[in-house]
Formats: C-alpha cells, sequence, structure tokens
C-alpha cells in the first residue's frame, strides 16, 4: 500500500476525530450487539466502523494499529459469516481492542507517532482466539484477504458520504470566539438603541432597527451551531455500565430518556465528566449485588435511568437507580467519624442536610476504595463542576428504593431571560424560570397586607399565608424609605414559593449570565453577574440562597416522611395539615387545617357583646368569639394591652361558625407528627413535634364548648343525635370528635371492643364511626356483635379509613358497613353521617355500596 | 510612567524581573509584569452587597466580569481620601482574572534578582502573608505581592 508522508498534519487530525468518532460508535454498538447478539445489520455495522479505521491506518503508516485493527476485523469477520458466537469475552477483547487503539490515538495525538507500546499481547491473544475454534484456523489468508477488497468499496463509500453530507467540521475555539462577539454585539446593540431613543433620527432609527434584527438573528444562529443532543455525553454510559456490571459481577439494565434534549456545547462539555461519575457512583454503591437483590425481592437486575428533558428554560437531568438508597445513618457516622460533625450536631440535622454531607470534599461512603470508586473525590468535584456552570445538583434517597439524582442545568451558559429590579439603590436580576408572579401593594392597605407573625413577615396570597422576605435586609442595604406601594416578586425555590420585597421592579431582559469569581463563590445569594445595556454589572439573584439566607425557607419543612412509624392507625395524622398559632402562655398550638374555615382580624373596637360572650359582626351574620388564651388559661389575667386588631381562627362548619381568636398565627405546616404524647391538660389533645418543635394539639371539642352554653342559646343549631366514635387511637377519636362536636353531634368515644360494647348499652345512639382496626379483633367484631343484638343492628356504621388505599381494601368492603370515608376528609364524613343517621327513621336502610362517593 | 527607562535599559540583561510597581498608602509593591493583564483607570463599579470587606465591587472588563479587591481594605489600611480614585491593576491568576485597587501606579522596573531577600521578620503581620519578599531597591525597598494571595480571601484574612 502505498504511504503518504505524514507529516500532512492536517490529514492526521482529521484522522484523529473522525477515529475518536467512529470509536465511541463502537462502545455503543458493541454494548448493543451483547444484548441483540444475532443482530447482523449491527454486526456489519460494527465490522464496517474497524475496518475503516484500519484502512486509514494503513493508509497513513500506523503499523501498531493497522496490527491491532486487523486481528479484530479478523475476528468480526468470522462473527458476521456465522463461523462463531458471540460471547462476552470475546466483546470484552474487543472493548480492549479498541482501548487499546484509543491509547495509540492519544498517542499520535500527543507526539504524531504511535508509541513504544505495540500490544504485542493483545494481539496474540486475538490471534489466537480467532484461530482457535475456526475451521481456516491456519489460513490467515482468506480472512485477511476478504476485507483488502472491502476496503475499496468502503472508501469509496465514506467518500462518497462525505461529499454528499454537507456538514463541515469547524473548532470549538472559533464557535466560542463567535459566540463571545456576539455577545458582545448585543451589548453594543442595546446600547446604539438607547442613543436613538434619545435622537429623534429617522435614518438611525431605521439603521438600528435593522441592527437589532439581524443581531437578533446572529445570536440565535451562533448559538444553535453551539447545541449539541446530549446523547453526546450519554454514548460513552452503556459502555461505562457495562465495565462496571462485568467487574463488579452486578447485572445493570441501562435506560435513557430524552438523549436527543439539546444543550449548549460549554454545557455538554461541562456535565461529562460529572455524569460519568454520577453513573459510576451508582453501579459501584447504588445498585447491589444480585443475591441481595434478590433477598430484597427486587428483580436480579439492577435499573439504572437516565433522563434529560428541557423545563422552563432549563435541562433537568436525573440519573436515578433502584439500588440500596444512602444509609443516612452510616453517612452521619462517617460524617461523624471524619470529624465534620460533632454526635450533636448530627443528632440535628434534617436527612435532607445529611445527605448534602456527601458533597463534602474528602467524604466518602465507599466501604472499601476500589478502584472504581471510593477515594473520596467525587461528589464535591461533581457539585463543583455543576455549579460552576450555573446548575443544582440535588441528592434524593429512600433506603431500599434507591437514589435519585437530579441534575438542573441552564440551556446555555449564554443567555437567559431575567427580571432586572432594584433595591438599595442597586440593581439585581432575578431569572426568569424561578419567577411566580408579580404583586403590587398599593394604598393604606399596603403595609397591612404583608402581617408579622412572630416577627416573621407573611403575606397572604390567595388564602394562604406566603412568607415574605424584604431584599434590603437580606442584603444589608440601606432601606429606600416608606414608598406609597410595596413591590413585591413571588419566587419559586424548588418546591417552595416565598415573596421578596424589592424596592422597585423594572423590565425584563435577556442577559448573559457570567460567573462570579472565586472571591464571591461562597455568597449563596448570587447565581452570577451580568453585564447590563449601559455597560454595569448587575448581580444575578440566586432565589434558593436568598430565600435560606432570609430564613423563609427553612431546612426543617423538607422534613417529611422521616417518621417511619408503625402505628399505622395514625398514619392520618402525621401527614396532615396544620395551623400553628400561639395563644397565651402556648408557644405552639396545632389545629388540623381541614377544620379552620378562614383566618380573620378584626379591630377591637368591632368586637361586641352579646348573650354573655363576645361576638363579632361577621358577613351580615353573628360570629361568636372564644379566646383561646381563657380556655386554656381559666386563672390567667387578662392580656394588660389587648392587641388590636385582634387574630381570629373562624372555625366554620355548614350554617355554624365560631372565632378562636388566638394571639399569633405562626405558620401552616404539611408536616409529620413524631413523638405524641397524650395529654391531660384542659383543652389540649395532646403534643406532638411538628417541624422539629414541640406542639400541642388543639382540643376543638373543648374549646366550643366554651362558646356550646350561648351559642345553643343564640340560635346555634343544636343537633341531638348522639354518635359513638371508636377507635383505638385517641388522637384521631379526637380529631373526629372536633368535627362531630362542630356538626353538632352528641358524641361519647370508646377505644376498643368492650368500651364500644359498653357504651353502646349504656345510651342509644345513632350512629357508630369507627376506624378499622378497632383492637383487639378489628372492627369488623364489632359489626358482627353489634349484628346478634336487634337493638343495634339498625345502627349505622360508618368507617374510616386511614387511607384511600385502605378504602378500597377487601377488609373495608366485606365487612358491611354502611359506608366507609377517607378519615380526617371531615365534609364526606358528616355528609356520609347525616345521611346514615336521619336515615335511621326509616327502618330499612339500604346498605350503601362502599367508596360509592368516591 | 515616566522616569524609569535609565532603570530599564541599565538592567534589561541582567537576570532580574520586570515588575510592575504600585503604592497603597506609603507601601511600595511590585507585581511581575507577566501576572499583570492591564492597568485600568478606576472603573464604574458594581458593589456586591454582603461580600467580604475586601471586595470593592464588580467592574465590566470588555464583557469579562471582574472582581476588584480593594488593597488598602486586603492591607488592613487606613481608607483612601474621599477624592482620590484608585486605580485598577488587573491580574491574571490560576482562577481568572482580578483586580486590584491601588492608590497609584508606578513605573515598570527591571530589577536584580540578587537584591532579593525575603520579607523581614518585623513586618506587619497583615501585610507579610501577602508579600513574597522585599527587592532592595536604590532608596526604597520593592514589596512583592503574591498576587494569588491578594485575590484569595479564604484564608480568613479580610474575609468575613
Amino acid at each position: 500500500m502505498e504511504k503518504v508522508p505524514i507529516q500532512d498534519q492536517e490529514i492526521i487530525s482529521e484522522f484523529l476525530v473522525e477515529s475518536y468518532e467512529n470509536l465511541s460508535r463502537l462502545d455503543q454498538e458493541l454494548v448493543e450487539i451483547e444484548k441483540h447478539p444475532k443482530d447482523a445489520a449491527l454486526l456489519a455495522s460494527i465490522f464496517r466502523t474497524i475496518h475503516t479505521v484500519k484502512g486509514t491506518c494503513g493508509f497513513l503508516g500506523f503499523s501498531t494499529l493497522e496490527k491491532i485493527t486487523h486481528q479484530a476485523e479478523t475476528l468480526l469477520s468470522q462473527l458476521r459469516d456465522g463461523q462463531r458466537e458471540l460471547n462476552p469475552s470475546l466483546i470484552s477483547l474487543i472493548l480492549e481492542t479498541i482501548d487499546a487503539t484509543r491509547k495509540v490515538l492519544a498517542s499520535i495525538e500527543a507526539t504524531g507517532k504511535e508509541g513504544p507500546d505495540l500490544f504485542e499481547d493483545l494481539t496474540e491473544r486475538l490471534r489466537i482466539k480467532a484461530q482457535t475454534p475456526a475451521t481456516s484456523a491456519d489460513q490467515p489468508g482468506p480472512s485477511g484477504a476478504a476485507p483488502v477488497e472491502d476496503r475499496k468499496s468502503e472508501e469509496e463509500a465514506v467518500k462518497s458520504s462525505a461529499v454528499a453530507d454537507a456538514n463541515i467540521r469547524v473548532g470549538v475555539g472559533l464557535l466560542d470566539k463567535l459566540m463571545d462577539l456576539v455577545g458582545e454585539l448585543v451589548l453594543t446593540r442595546n446600547q446604539i438603541l438607547q442613543f436613538n431613543t434619545e435622537r429623534e433620527d429617522p435614518a438611525l432609527n431605521a439603521t438600528s432597527q435593522q441592527l437589532n434584527l439581524i443581531t437578533t438573528e446572529l445570536q440565535e444562529g451562533v448559538m444553535k451551531t453551539r447545541m449539541q443532543p446530549i446523547a453526546m455525553v450519554w454514548n460513552q454510559l452503556p459502555r461505562v455500565v457495562r465495565d462496571m456490571a462485568v467487574s463488579l459481577g452486578k447485572q445493570i439494565a441501562l435506560e435513557m430518556e430524552g438523549a436527543d434534549t439539546e444543550l449548549d456545547r460549554t454545557v455538554i462539555e461541562a456535565i461529562k465528566d460529572p455524569m460519568v461519575h454520577l453513573v459510576r457512583n451508582s453501579c459501584d454503591h447504588g445498585i447491589e449485588m444480585p443475591d441481595v437483590r434478590a433477598r430484597a425481592g427486587k428483580p436480579p437486575q439492577g435499573k439504572l435511568t437516565l433522563r434529560a428533558l428541557h423545563e422552563g428554560g432549563q435541562v433537568n437531568i436525573e440519573i436515578s437507580d433502584d439500588g440500596a438508597g444512602i444509609d443516612i445513618a452510616r453517612v452521619k457516622q462517617k460524617a461523624i467519624d471524619r470529624g465534620i460533625l460533632t454526635p450533636e450536631r448530627a443528632e440535628k440535622l434534617s436527612d435532607r442536610e445529611v445527605l448534602n454531607l456527601i458533597f463534602l470534599p474528602g467524604f466518602s461512603m465507599a466501604k472499601a476504595v476500589t478502584n472504581l470508586s471510593g477515594r473520596g473525590v467525587g461528589m464535591d468535584v461533581v457539585k463543583s463542576h455543576i455549579e460552576k456552570i450555573g446548575g443544582i445538583v440535588d441528592l434524593f434517597s429512600r433506603p431500599g428504593e434507591g437514589t435519585t439524582v437530579k441534575i438542573k442545568i441552564p440551556l446555555t451558559l449564554a443567555i437567559i431571560p431575567g427580571l432586572v429590579i432594584t433595591s438599595g439603590g442597586e440593581r439585581f436580576v432575578v431569572p426568569q424560570a424561578s419567577l411566580l408572579e408579580l404583586v403590587r401593594l398599593e394604598g393604606d392597605s399596603s403595609e397591612k397586607r404583608i402581617e408579622h407573625v412572630n416577627g416573621t413577615p407573611v403575606y397572604r396570597r390567595r388564602g394562604s399565608l406566603l412568607p415574605v422576605a424584604y431584599l434590603n435586609q437580606v442584603l444589608g442595604l440601606k432601606c429606600s424609605g416608606a414608598a406609597e406601594a410595596v413591590s413585591m416578586v413571588v419566587l419559586q425555590a424548588e418546591d417552595r414559593q416565598f415573596g421578596l420585597v424589592v424596592d422597585g421592579i423594572n423590565d425584563t431582559q435577556e442577559i448573559v449570565v457570567k460567573p462570579l469569581g472565586k472571591q464571591l463563590k461562597g455568597l449563596s445569594v448570587y447565581a452570577g453577574a451580568t453585564i447590563m445595556g449601559d455597560g454595569r454589572v448587575s448581580l444575578i439573584l440566586d432565589v434558593l440562597g436568598i430565600g435560606q439566607r432570609s430564613g423563609v425557607l427553612a431546612e426543617s419543612r423538607h422534613e417529611t416522611a422521616r417518621a417511619a412509624t408503625d402505628h399505622k392507625t395514625l398514619e392520618g395524622i402525621e401527614q396532615q395539615r396544620l395551623l400553628l398559632l400561639r395563644a397565651g402562655s402556648f408557644e405552639r398550638l396545632a389545629v388540623p387545617l381541614s377544620l379552620v374555615a378562614r383566618l380573620e382580624e378584626f379591630p377591637q373596637s368591632a368586637i361586641e357583646h352579646a348573650g354573655g360572650g363576645q361576638v363579632v359582626q361577621y358577613r351580615n351574620r353573628i360570629l361568636p368569639l372564644v379566646s383561646l388564651r381563657a380556655v386554656l388559661e381559666p386563672g390567667a389575667p387578662e392580656q394588660e394591652t389587648a392587641p388590636d386588631p385582634v387574630q381570629v381562627v373562624v372555625l366554620n362548619d355548614g350554617d355554624r361558625s365560631v372565632g378562636m381568636i388566638v394571639d399569633q398565627i405562626l405558620d401552616i405546616a404539611e408536616d409529620t407528627v413524631t413523638g405524641r404524647q397524650k395529654s391531660s391538660r384542659k383543652g389540649l389533645l395532646g403534643s406532638g413535634v411538628v417541624g422539629k418543635r414541640v406542639t400541642d394539639f388543639l382540643d376543638l371539642n373543648q374549646v366550643i364548648q366554651a362558646t356550646e352554653n350561648w351559642v345553643q342559646g343564640t340560635g346555634g343549631i343544636g343537633n341531638d343525635k348522639r354518635i359513638l366514635v371508636a377507635d383505638d387511637s385517641a388522637f384521631s377519636r379526637g380529631l373526629i370528635r372536633a368535627g362531630l362536636d362542630m356538626a353538632g353531634y352528641q358524641v361519647v368515644e370508646a377505644g376498643n371492643f368492650d368500651e364500644a360494647i359498653r357504651q353502646l348499652e349504656k345510651q342509644p345512639l345513632n350512629a357508630v364511626v369507627a376506624g378499622l382496626d378497632l383492637p383487639p379483633n378489628g372492627t369488623a367484631a364489632l359489626l358482627s356483635a353489634m349484628h346478634r343484638r336487634s337493638e343495634w343492628k339498625d345502627i349505622p356504621v360508618l368507617a374510616l379509613a386511614d387511607s384511600t388505599e385502605q378504602m378500597q381494601a377487601p377488609d373495608a368492603r366485606r365487612a358491611g358497613f354502611q359506608d366507609c370515608q377517607a378519615k380526617f376528609d371531615r365534609v364526606a364524613m358528616l355528609e356520609s353521617l347525616d345521611r346514615l343517621a336521619s336515615a335511621l327513621a326509616s327502618p330499612a336502610i339500604e346498605p350503601v355500596p362502599v367508596g360509592e362517593k368516591r | 510612567m515616566a522616569a524609569a527607562t535609565t532603570t530599564l535599559k541599565s538592567q534589561a540583561n541582567q537576570a532580574g524581573r520586570q515588575f510592575c510597581t504600585f503604592f497603597v498608602a506609603d507601601l511600595f509593591f511590585g507585581v511581575d509584569v507577566l501576572h499583570v493583564q492591564e492597568v485600568l483607570r478606576f472603573q464604574q463599579i458594581t458593589r456586591v452587597p454582603q461580600a467580604p470587606e475586601v471586595v470593592e465591587g464588580l467592574i465590566n472588563l470588555r464583557g469579562q466580569i471582574v472582581t476588584a479587591i480593594d488593597m488598602r481594605r486586603r492591607l488592613q489600611l487606613p481608607p483612601r481620601d474621599g477624592d482620590q480614585t484608585p486605580m485598577n491593576i488587573v491580574v491574571r491568576t490560576e482562577d481568572g482574572a482580578g483586580s486590584l485597587l491601588v492608590d497609584e501606579i508606578g513605573d515598570v522596573l527591571d530589577v536584580d534578582a540578587a537584591s532579593w531577600e525575603p520579607s523581614p521578620e518585623n513586618l506587619d503581620s497583615n501585610a507579610r502573608g501577602l508579600i513574597r519578599g522585599v527587592y532592595k531597591l536604590k532608596g526604597r525597598l520593592l514589596l512583592v505581592l503574591d498576587t494569588e494571595r491578594a485575590l484569595d480571601l479564604t484564608g480568613g484574612k479580610g474575609a468575613e
């Protein structure tokens, strides 16, 4: 074969680029063919690729490469011709060949030579392999000769495709430079546009409009040249996963969704290493050995899913495995061992905070250091890489179910839409992606609309409390003085929202995001900086950072699902939404939000006295008021200075409303309740831990009794129907009772089967409301006991399920309840009871099919 | 930048290095010219609330955003007079460019390597961490500023 002088650097570099591309395609194809060994087309494609590499090597005189690829080609041709079966060891061998080829290529790239390593061992193994079982083993001629013919046609094919293809290769450096220049052009254009508005010159106006259009198009065009599908990064991952799986003895299936999601080149570059690292982590630490998985009741093959999608100007990438998850306790222990945390501090950390420890430098969770991972240079590097490009990494893990790493990165590093705001005389930019709405509070009411709860400002936004922060305060800027209107931007950080009060809201702009220098890296409140149309620098706010710094986004809110309690009947309470409030010496009281109609405030002057109690005119009706302070601490002296206006929680049920005067409304918590304890104190059901703090649960029954006498006297709708609430949890009983009391039912309680029978014997009852697991033998036992007694068998029984799932369960259906509702769905419960209890008058009650109302 | 041409010529062929010199209060500093990207008049600056005190703000250097460090505060010296506008010396470091705000720019000087000495022990402790050594020039001492350290606020000095 004719040798071409290899001084021609351009040919060499083209060869390198092409070969690298071919090799990465090979990686993919080989992993693919392992799954479908019979795919002839795929095999042919692999053969062709290797052949192209080999052909070019020979053409350029790279003899080592030619030798290696030649042997691999021989093997592949045998495969293609069906002389040989595909097996993993064969594939490993071919993959090894590809790695060797890469090494040689790297050497060529660096030095222009093939390097000293001749890979004789590999070549030999390939040769032996090619010869052993094949029939024409000692005749390398045919297998070598056949491709020679192929080669010609192959080369032709390559040429023709190159001509047909309208693509050209452009150096990345050039594209980057273009991008920078376009950025500059955009700024210059902005300045010209500003000039233009100052001078009224029609010619200039026309020209600058034209300039505007062209610049915008140019900008878009240049941006597009740099977009690449994320598959560019993902293509190498099947190989990584396969190698990991083989060397670890695991079975791992890799799934990819959204591989065609396009990203800016720079972003693609930046996420390459983190992606590989995270995938390796999942394979190594996440997915368990097949036997372990089998024991845990999972399929032996682990699943690793990569997902990419565009969302709100960002790209979300998820890497999730169905492995063992992260052992929170072990992370804590590791952190303590390493002196990162004191044991006391560790106790106080939320699970989420603990998970974040993994991102600390030098932190490794591997039990043993392997050559694959565990050297403690990992997640911190991942995080810093992602953050460098303005992205966020988040880790979610459920023990036994797997780990998900979520990466949010900007679509492009270059340009994002942002809202320009001012505060303390400075301009800032809020990324549009985090912006929900703008609120302007005007006139006298403006200050009133932002209320203070325990010193924390909140805003009532369409009925729910929105925590509010003042940008001036967060950043320590001077206050602009009292404005006639309050401007607030409502922001979304992760899954939470808050309002940020600013001095002024300007306009939205496309901004070019630039990173901050390392001196400012520690400032979580900024996401970067940008250059505005006038050439000045403005800071871009980091919404999450602002939220955390101002305290409106406390870590504690993340604390859900921590309480894995075996106390099944209490599950309903644990996931409740609670209104937290303060009254008297009780700093933290909770009321289920489902019982609260509205939060109101009334001026002292509006409170009147009627029927022996306090009332207020409210929506053309008389709302009786009860002071929570007085109920909880009957003997305590009145507040010296009564607050004005008074904060009132309106408890509403149908036609009846009661206002509960509290000192302060603190918050709404959607949280798990742990560490419950019963209380004997009047007005309280018990205490529990909500959001890390001990909280007392109000017994609304007793609170309302305080108004009872005179409320009924003033025409409250009494209800003489008597209901038995049977449930093993005093907590649940209390809450159900609160709902029933509100509706005017007389309520008696029972905690178990015997108590229930005793209550039934004691008085005539109109209905029974029961949980599904009344001890000792379940509620069905009570039901059959009731059926045996003629005077009881017509009492309707409403079953309350802890969850919708339980409602559908066969137990609930079989037992023959008249109806079944979800516990704590107060409205449905009352409707059902109303129906059941009034139907009692007529002897024949049609059994209502369970769950019919759903 | 006028007079030092003689010094420049006379020492150009020696094994010394060239230093861009500047003043901060009464201290005479030098930075290796190879580390200096450019010298600018005072630029419009954007303050960064909550930033460490030594960070004066951000400047726009032809599309690149550069953090400006006030050398007076970095060295814990009293502030400049109100009417004195500082100069920017933009230096290159491994982590990108940074700007040092100084009182006045001096000449570019060639210095003789033989005149170098480590920084004196009794040097003010604030300054010592940032000074690599001292060249004994005629009539005055040239303090060699460690630009990497001057721009690195993580060491606690000057950082909040």
